[in-house]
């Protein structure tokens, strides 16, 4: 059985198809595991695993094997509780199933259980669920990053294969990043929106998270297969189909570093290290590195952080208490709206709704909401002005490693800050994908890839082989002490 | 630089009910957060165009042709106060 948690998701699809894995045993697995998980990681397990060998569902020749994935509970599940880990949505149960979720089931891999996260998504340390925070396996008195929080602990722990969060200004990297994963966020538009709960529309997008970049491509090819989806006006084909990388060589690839991503005041010195150290791995592969400037780029977090709110603003009016959800008892339907939502979100929610009507609010939009506007045209030109050069660019993820449970809980900038590198390929739209680039003392630091528009197989490709060169170990994670059977459930 | 009766405006606008305490926390964090945004005012941003949206595309319209809703029944599903026919809600008027 511990052989079977060795296996890459992709390994063990293949010794399925192979038949020489049996996918009931695979399932049983991280079953068995996800029910012990003690980091806070799952908020919802199905009574029944999900069917292996036998189930219509899981065929063994379907292209994901029957690897079971774990599903963070933004998305829709028809029938499924489904509560983006806020009190506003508890006893859920979505009449439609998102389309990322239903693809993957349809290529093979069912959905193992529902995981935590910051409530809609909003947070980076998981510490804003209505649920419960969640432990990075790495540490337990650590944040896994968020707000794919659970999503991420699952991967690294070894309670689930693969998992898919989203990623609104950095919700897939970072904590892919903070627990020594894979995250890959798309080009906006390349996967459905459809069932995923929408926090900022214009930069949402779900993407995989994975032990390894062969396992990151196999999920997101499956995402996107199919193309285009009637269902969400804002998705588009992929130009081309996505390819598994295999070269193991970064020869004429030419890749920009941008100091004023990598060497601001913000990057802990561990982090510059263990990013300088990849650097030189990409030019032994062959790569060319050289400078290139994003002179917006520091002024991404204060435009993410007026339109992601502005935006959040306008799509949570829909949590009233009429239909679906809590209710708070009141007696006219101003005040019912009111407490419902008073007692439904919480305190980071209600800041960010704040935020957002405030900026969009009469004497304030332009100010705000126009400058922020602007400035994201700004960083995409910038972008647009540095692909001229290169082929990829390349920053830390995140600021700092994973840091401690509480520690920036009282201090919201301190929180956006972790943001600092990964917003700006939000506002542009950009596909980007982080990598674990190595350990600084004893905890994992993520190297981010960026691309062009729709350039998922050559970022995966460079990934891939800096992944091989790096050979990171995500073992110790998994070996992680003291499975104690969890004492509350979620809810 | 945002005072308790802005905080209280624009919680009315967001139909979200704040305490005391809440609307004294919210008016010290949200400053303290403007005045970090407030940075982008530095910037030249004359003739720029603002973006709403990132990937070119143009009004993307489906095919007018009728096909299934969800059942009624369902829809009222989750509701925490549902008729036969709708959503039940107090009255507007009362307050």
């Amino acid at each position: 059985m511990s052989d079977v948690l060795e296996l890459s998701a992709a390994r063990a699809a293949e010794l399925v198809r192979a038949r020489e894995l049996s996918p009931g045993e695979l399932v049983s697995t991280y079953r068995e595991r996800a029910e012990r998980d003690d980091l806070g990681a799952f908020l919802w397990l199905p009574d029944e695993p999900p069917a292996g060998d036998d189930g219509a569902a899981t065929p063994s020749d379907a292209p994901l094997g029957g690897v079971p994935v774990a599903v963070k509970d933004i998305f829709c599940v028809e029938g499924t509780p489904t509560t983006a880990a806020s009190r506003i949505l508890a006893g859920y149960l979505p009449p439609y199933t998102a389309t990322a979720v239903e693809r993957l089931a349809s290529a093979g891999a069912p959905m193992l259980g529902k995981t935590n996260m910051d409530e809609f998504a909003m947070g980076s340390s998981n510490e804003n669920s209505a649920y419960g925070s969640v432990r990075n396996p790495w540490d337990r008195e650590r944040v896994p990053g968020g707000s794919s929080g659970g999503s991420a602990a699952a991967v690294a722990a070894g309670l689930a294969p693969w998992s898919i969060g989203t990623d609104t200004g950095g919700s897939i990297r970072q904590p892919a990043a903070l627990c020594g994963l894979v995250g890959l966020k798309p080009t906006y538009g390349a996967v459905s929106r459809y069932g995923m709960i929408a926090f900022a529309s214009s930069f949402d997008q779900c993407g995989p998270i994975a032990r390894d970049v062969t396992d990151a491509a196999l999920l997101f090819g499956a995402l996107v297969a199919g193309g285009r989806d009637p269902c969400d006006a804002t998705s588009i084909d992929l130009p081309e189909a996505v390819e598994l990388p295999t070269a193991e060589r970064l020869d004429g690839m030419r890749v920009g570093v941008v100091p004023e991503l990598s060497e601001a005041a913000a990057i802990e010195p561990g982090v510059k290290d263990v990013f300088g150290a990849a650097l030189g791995r990409i030019e032994e592969l062959g790569g060319a590195v050289e400078e290139v400037s994003l002179p917006h780029s520091e002024h991404g977090l204060s435009a993410y952080y007026v339109l992601a709110p502005a935006e959040a603003s306008a799509n949570l009016a829909r949590y009233d208490g009429v239909r679906f959800g809590l209710r708070a008892e009141e007696g006219d339907l101003l005040s019912l709206y009111e407490r419902t939502r008073a007692e439904g979100f919480g305190p980071e929610v209600k800041r960010r709704i704040m935020l957002g009507t405030y900026a969009l609010s009469s004497g304030y939009y332009e100010a705000y909401y126009g400058r922020a506007q602007r400035v994201r045209t700004k960083i995409a030109e910038d972008f647009a002005a540095a692909f001229e050069r290169v082929d990829v660019v390349v920053t830390p993820t995140s600021p700092s490693a994973a840091f401690r449970l509480g520690e920036r809980t009282d201090d919201p900038l301190a929180m956006y800050m972790a943001d600092y590198c990964t917003v700006p390929m939000s506002l542009a739209g950009l596909p980007a994908i982080s990598i674990p680039a190595g350990l600084s003392d004893g905890l994992p630091i993520g190297f981010q890839i960026t691309g062009r528009a729709f350039s998922e197989s050559r970022i995966l490709a460079a990934a891939y082989a800096l992944e091989r060169a790096i050979d990171f170990d995500l073992a110790p994670a998994r070996r992680a002490p003291g499975f104690a059977r969890a004492e509350v459930a979620a809810r | 630089m945002i005072d308790r009766a802005q905080v209280l405006h624009v919680a009315r606008l967001a139909r979200l009910e704040l305490d005391d305490s809440e609307v004294e926390r919210m008016a010290g964090e949200l400053s303290g957060i403007l005045e970090h945004i407030e940075r982008i005012a530095e910037i030249d941003l004359d003739e720029v165009e603002p973006t709403s949206h990132v990937v070119a595309v143009e009004n993307t319209l489906r095919a007018d042709e009728p096909r299934p809703s969800l059942p009624r029944e369902r829809a009222l599903a989750s509701a925490p106060d549902a008729g036969e026919l709708g959503f039940r809600v107090p009255s507007p008027g009362a307050g």
